[in-house]
């Protein structure tokens, strides 16, 4: 129950990692560790303006995404810790609870009639026809190294053994699906809403106040689970105490917050007709991992 | 030992799989290098011990694939201003997902293979099929002569993985014979991008067959 | 009533009969009284279905089966018909979705007066009854009887509206295509048929050796009427040119009726061998993806809902290839997972295409448009059909916690199993989970494609912007689907014991689930989690309304970069919002494009145009039949238009089979 507490809590900081990562990289102070607070305390305190061409979904959308994602937490393990709740076949209700989660924010966009939310959310279907397998497949890879079936078996399992190369390529194939999925550069600026990088950033345009708020710590939320997934791929053999379980996992995430920022700040974003490749890319790399166990 | 025999192998897979995603001229050779430098190791790791004749072979093929060639074909491609892969004949997704398909096969195919010696590790077979498969579907799926050169050299990348299964067996001369039939094919293959180019002012090889005498 | 004397089949096959006769009561009634006709036909429908599901439940609850059978005069066998676990399992969705089509038949054929409303009941009656018959047949001369019946009484139902241009070819593909397929069913049953000398199903014996053989036959005949690719070409024409409550009941059930032949046929031939079961997995992933691809690229409301069913049966032959792979393989968990998927996606199936096609039909009947481009904000002018789609589409995609998801996750589940045991079964898991996957995104651009167009934004011509809600029978009709498609979501977890003989007879009782079966199918914990969703959703929206109390709350345009004059016309299209993948898939999809693009400073005007046509029929078929006219006509010598000539035909063709009769 506390890795709940702690994702829902905790989350928020994610971004604010990234943001200070690039800061530095810039040569620039950037916000500070707690601005994840402010703004969402900002947001949840204001009122809000609605589009007239907008209807219940409009509104809906973030709220069950939000939702979606709290759900998913729970069958959600932490860096070999396991979750609270776990059985055969629950990575493949992690990865739809995120479908349906992308499934209404898409919705929910393109009740705005508006051409730039329109251009995001087909952005973000096209993105997911190719995410989805990819996330699938190293996830099956996963349940195969490790002859287990749950979430928390599998990267339980995986912490105790595990083949080096294995480990690689999964983790590089599940770090640009973390990339893709959080909409990251060099998938998607996450800084800007304009022109070329329109896509998750553009689809939440007209969202505001508390809708607006449940979309920024949903974001934080979804950094956090891709995130645990990858961080559970790394080699924590040797702890064997829940606390120190614990503290690994979170050391993951951060320092694949930290990752990220420096991906951010060294990379520019790909032109969008590259993407798929990079995607397909990804996808190779968890299919490749995935024929690794075949020896 | 097998281990790290084991990431060479994936590392050359992966490098297969770039070459067969990659647009761009000098990243494909880049690849190229790469894989060539990385396979002058295996003779040794696949010995288990550091012998002369594997040393020999590890090193020619190190400094020829990942030092000669390239440098060679990096200057052509300088020379005739190419310097990149456009309209390719089978796009580069398509290809990812056909290389993908084929990977699989050369996995099911090594695991069926009996063969008469013991193999160092069990994705070498698989290795060298795929790798040889690379290179030949770079010389069918490319329109640049330059790509089609570089394919050829995959290809005998892949039947050098492929050696490492006999590494016990095999004649160092006959690898250093087929080294030398690729160096001197390379170097023709060079000079006749060089005319083609000069001649026909592109290197597009599907344009060729209008030099064919027409048939009555 | 008859519950006790005849038992469930009993009971089912008065609710056939009723179905027969009260669709031919409509009809002769229609002449004097269309209120009358109405309510005898769409009454007897109702109650019929209302007695055949009772009935089909509890059968499947005793789970016994019961046997009727009566001497005809047709050779080959006994008049028989029967009621095991698997017809009574295909019963469900055939009487649940029936029934509440009936309901919402009787709006949606309202607004036509002057019109015989009999001529509808009728065949839809009967199109009821025989797909039943077909369901409840044992023996193969009454199936092929029931099937041409179903085949003829559709047929009618899609040529309904004859006098618009496209819907006389429509039929006639439909007629061909579904007689094509009904050949091979000939030769199958002759075939099987052939050891005994009887048609009955009992008796029925697999020619040694020859199984698999035998079953390509059934998947081939069947697989046409379920719209396996690429025998899939009738449907993506007949389904938009029937009125919609005909493409609901066509989509979601008749064509399941070539899903339950290639099951029951399964169950005939008791085992196949192992090529069978790759072929039927490849061809589901097959079906699958290009079924959902081709949906991905069609402007027509309809026709995209067609090629989404070619998708969902892919889904089903996926699950019932994994099944039989475990079978071969020796895999038990495999080959109930793999079965119970398949069952249950049948059933899952029937209810949200149902519901779909209802809805395009409910915005087809406001607007008078099939066409997504011209469609927009349908939800603010007609709020309960378009929650209802919603719904539908997000079952569809295979989201919790709505139906579609449990059976998708028995299919993967069963794959699972697959990919971490050993063998075959590990292809084939990785198979099924990547097309699955694949399957899942694109479905999600698909159907946030037509929920997003066609009923959010503003409406993008005049006929859209008028759209009125549609009557109640059609409003509460499609409440029921999309209240049974929330509810089969969270019920149906509890309710799978209920599967386990119908899996037991597929899997030939070779595949006796080890264990009490609702652990080995759906963990208990998942469904909490899928209860626990709405709960949640629920909660955070009190706390949004708390928060949004005494805030203010202002209306204003949608934010358009400062823009002036906005018009609806900016908004993104259905193509474009799929351009990216159709793109990336145009290898396969073959768009025809033709486009005029602005040129010059100041551009005048420019023109686009794409459209997607079959490629299976474009690249295959048409060259095949057009091929076989041209051999064909060269006999026209011998059709001489005269009676004598023909005769003199008749007479050579008897003196030649007296003389094969008696030399041979």
């Amino acid at each position: 129950m506390l890795q709940i507490v702690l994702a829902v809590a905790l989350s928020p900081l994610l971004p604010v990692v990234i943001q200070r990562v690039k800061a530095l990289f810039a040569g620039r102070q950037g916000p500070p560790w707690l601005q994840g607070y402010f703004d969402l305390w900002k947001l949840l305190r204001k009122g809000g303006t609605y589009s007239r061409t907008t209807t219940w979904v409009f509104r809906a959308g973030p709220l069950v995404n939000f939702a979606c994602l709290l759900v998913a937490l729970l069958i959600l393990p932490l860096g070999g810790l396991p979750a609270v709740v776990s059985f055969d076949g629950d990575w493949i209700l992690l990865a739809y609870m995120l479908a349906l989660g992308r499934f209404c924010m898409v919705v929910a966009a393109l009740d705005t009639g508006s051409s730039f939310e329109g251009m995001g959310a087909s952005r973000e279907v096209q993105f997911a026809v190719f995410t989805e397998p990819a996330l699938l497949l190293g996830l099956a890879a996963l349940a195969r190294e490790t002859g287990m079936m749950s979430l928390s078996g599998m990267y339980g399992e995986l912490a105790l053994t595990g083949e080096v190369p294995f480990r690689i390529l999964l983790s590089a194939g599940m770090f640009i699906l973390y990339l893709a999925e959080n909409c990251r550069i060099p998938v998607d600026d996450p800084a800007t809403h304009l022109e070329l990088t329109m896509i998750h950033e553009v689809m939440v345009l007209d969202h505001g106040a508390v809708d607006f708020g449940l979309i920024q710590w949903g974001g934080a939320l979804k950094l956090w689970v891709v995130g645990a997934l990858w961080s559970g791929l790394l080699p924590l053999g040797a702890l064997r105490h829940p606390l120190a379980l614990l503290l690994a996992g979170l050391g993951g995430l951060l320092g694949l917050a930290v990752l990220t920022g420096v991906v951010e700040s060294v990379m520019a974003r790909l032109r969008l007709l590259r993407m798929p490749q990079l995607l397909v890319g990804a996808g190779m790399m968890c299919a490749l991992s995935l024929l690794l166990t075949f020896r | 030992m097998q281990d790290w025999m084991g990431n060479v192998l994936i590392a050359l897979i992966l490098t297969d799989l770039l070459l067969l995603g990659s647009s761009q001229l000098r990243n494909a050779i880049r690849l190229m290098a790469v894989q060539g430098f990385v396979l002058g190791l295996l003779p040794w790791l696949a010995h288990g011990k550091l012998t002369g004749a594997a040393l020999l072979m590890g090193a020619t093929s190190a400094v020829l694939k990942g030092g000669v060639f390239p440098a060679l074909l990096r200057w052509a491609s300088r020379e005739i201003h190419v310097r990149r892969e456009i309209e390719p004949l089978v796009g580069y997704i398509p290809s990812l997902l056909i290389g993908l398909g084929v990977l699989t096969g050369a996995f099911v195919a090594g695991a069926r293979l009996t063969l008469p010696w013991a193999s160092p590790s069990p994705l070498l077979i698989p290795t060298g099929l795929f790798t040889a498969w690379t290179g030949l579907f770079l010389i069918m799926a490319r329109r640049k002569a330059l790509t089609q050169v570089l394919g050829y050299i995959v290809l005998e990348n892949g039947i050098f993985i492929l050696g490492m299964v006999v590494v016990e067996a095999m004649p160092l001369l006959v690898e250093l014979g087929v080294l030398l039939d690729v160096f001197a094919g390379v170097f023709v293959m060079g000079i006749l991008v060089f005319h083609i180019n000069r001649e026909f002012s592109h290197i597009d090889v599907d344009q060729l067959d209008a030099l064919r005498e027409e048939t009555l | 009533m008859a519950l006790g004397a005849g038992g469930p089949l009993g009971v089912a096959l008065v609710a056939l009969a009723l179905l027969a006769f009260s669709g031919l009561g409509a009809w002769l009634a229609g002449g004097r009284s269309e209120r009358g006709s109405v309510w005898l036909g769409a009454g007897g429908a109702v109650a019929a279905c209302g007695l055949g599901l009772l009935a089909s439940v509890r059968a499947l609850w005793v789970s016994g089966e019961c046997l009727l059978s009566a001497p005809w005069r047709i050779p080959y066998g006994e008049f028989q018909v029967g009621l095991d676990p698997l017809s009574s399992f295909f019963l469900i969705p055939l009487f649940l979705l029936s029934g509440v089509v009936a309901v919402y038949s009787v709006g949606y054929f309202r607004p036509w007066p002057g019109r015989n409303p009999g001529r509808f009941w009728l065949f839809y009656n009967w199109l009821v009854a025989c797909m039943g018959l077909v369901i409840l047949a044992r023996n193969g001369v009454l199936f092929l009887v029931a099937w041409e019946a179903m085949a003829l009484a559709s047929f009618f139902l899609v040529v309904y509206d004859w006098q618009e241009a496209e819907v006389g070819p429509a039929g006639w593909l439909y007629l061909v295509a579904t007689h094509l397929g009904t050949a091979f069913l000939i030769a199958l049953f002759v075939w099987l048929g052939r050891e005994s000398g009887a048609q009955d199903f009992a008796r029925y014996a697999a020619p040694a050796g020859m199984a698999g053989w035998v079953f390509l036959l059934g998947l081939i005949g069947f697989g046409t009427k379920a719209g396996l690719y690429p025998l899939h070409v009738w449907l993506p024409v007949a389904h938009p040119a029937a009125p919609s409550p005909v493409s609901a009941v066509m989509s979601g059930m008749m064509i399941k009726t070539g899903v339950y032949g290639i099951a029951r046929l399964l169950v005939l031939l008791g085992d196949v061998p192992a090529w069978c079961a790759w072929l039927v997995l490849l061809t589901g992933a097959a079906t699958g993806v290009l079924g959902i691809l081709f949906a991905l690229a069609q402007r027509d409301l309809k026709r995209m809902l067609a090629y989404s069913s070619v998708e969902n049966v892919g889904i089903i032959t996926l699950g019932l290839g994994l099944g039989l792979l475990g079978v071969a393989t020796g895999a038990p968990r495999l080959a109930v997972l793999g079965f119970a998927g398949a069952l249950l996606h049948v059933l899952n199936h029937a209810v949200f295409k149902g519901l779909l096609f209802l809805g395009a039909g409910a915005v087809l009947h406001a607007t008078g448009l099939r066409n997504i481009e011209m469609l927009g904000g349908a939800l603010k002018r007609m709020p309960w059909t378009g929650a209802a789609f919603l719904a539908g589409a997000a079952a569809i995609c295979g989201l919790p916690p709505f139906n579609g998801f449990v059976g998708e996750f028995l299919i993967y589940a069963g794959a699972i199993r697959g990919i971490v045991g050993s063998g075959a079964g590990v292809v084939g898991g990785v198979v099924a989970v990547g097309s699955l996957a694949l399957m899942g995104g694109l479905a999600l651009a698909c159907f946030t494609k037509a929920f997003g167009i066609v009923f959010l934004g503003e409406p993008r011509s005049g006929m859209a912007a008028m759209a009125t809600e549609v009557g109640a029978s059609m409003r509460y009709a499609m409440a029921a689907l999309a209240g049974f498609c929330l509810l089969l979501g969270l019920a149906l977890p509890l309710g799978l014991r209920w599967l386990e003989p119908v899996v037991g007879q597929l899997s030939g009782g070779a595949a006796a689930p080890p264990g009490r079966a609702e652990e080995v199918l759906i963990p208990m914990a998942l469904f909490g989690l899928l209860a626990l969703l709405p709960v949640v959703a629920g909660a955070l929206a009190q706390v949004r309304r708390r928060l949004l109390a005494e805030r203010v709350q202002r209306e204003s345009a949608t934010w358009d970069c400062g823009y002036a004059a906005p018009s609806a016309s900016m908004q993104y299209t259905a193509t474009g919002f799929v351009q990216p993948l159709t793109e990336a898939a145009s290898g396969i999809l073959r768009p025809r494009v033709e486009s005029e693009l602005p040129a010059g400073i100041y551009p005048a005007g420019g023109a686009f145009r794409s459209e997607t046509p079959d490629a299976a029929r474009q690249l295959f078929f048409d060259p095949l039949f057009r091929r076989a006219a041209r051999r064909m006509g060269q006999l026209r010598w011998l059709q001489q238009g005269r009676v004598h000539w023909y005769v003199f035909y008749i007479v050579l063709a008897l003196v030649a089979l007296l003389a094969w009769a008696v030399w041979t």
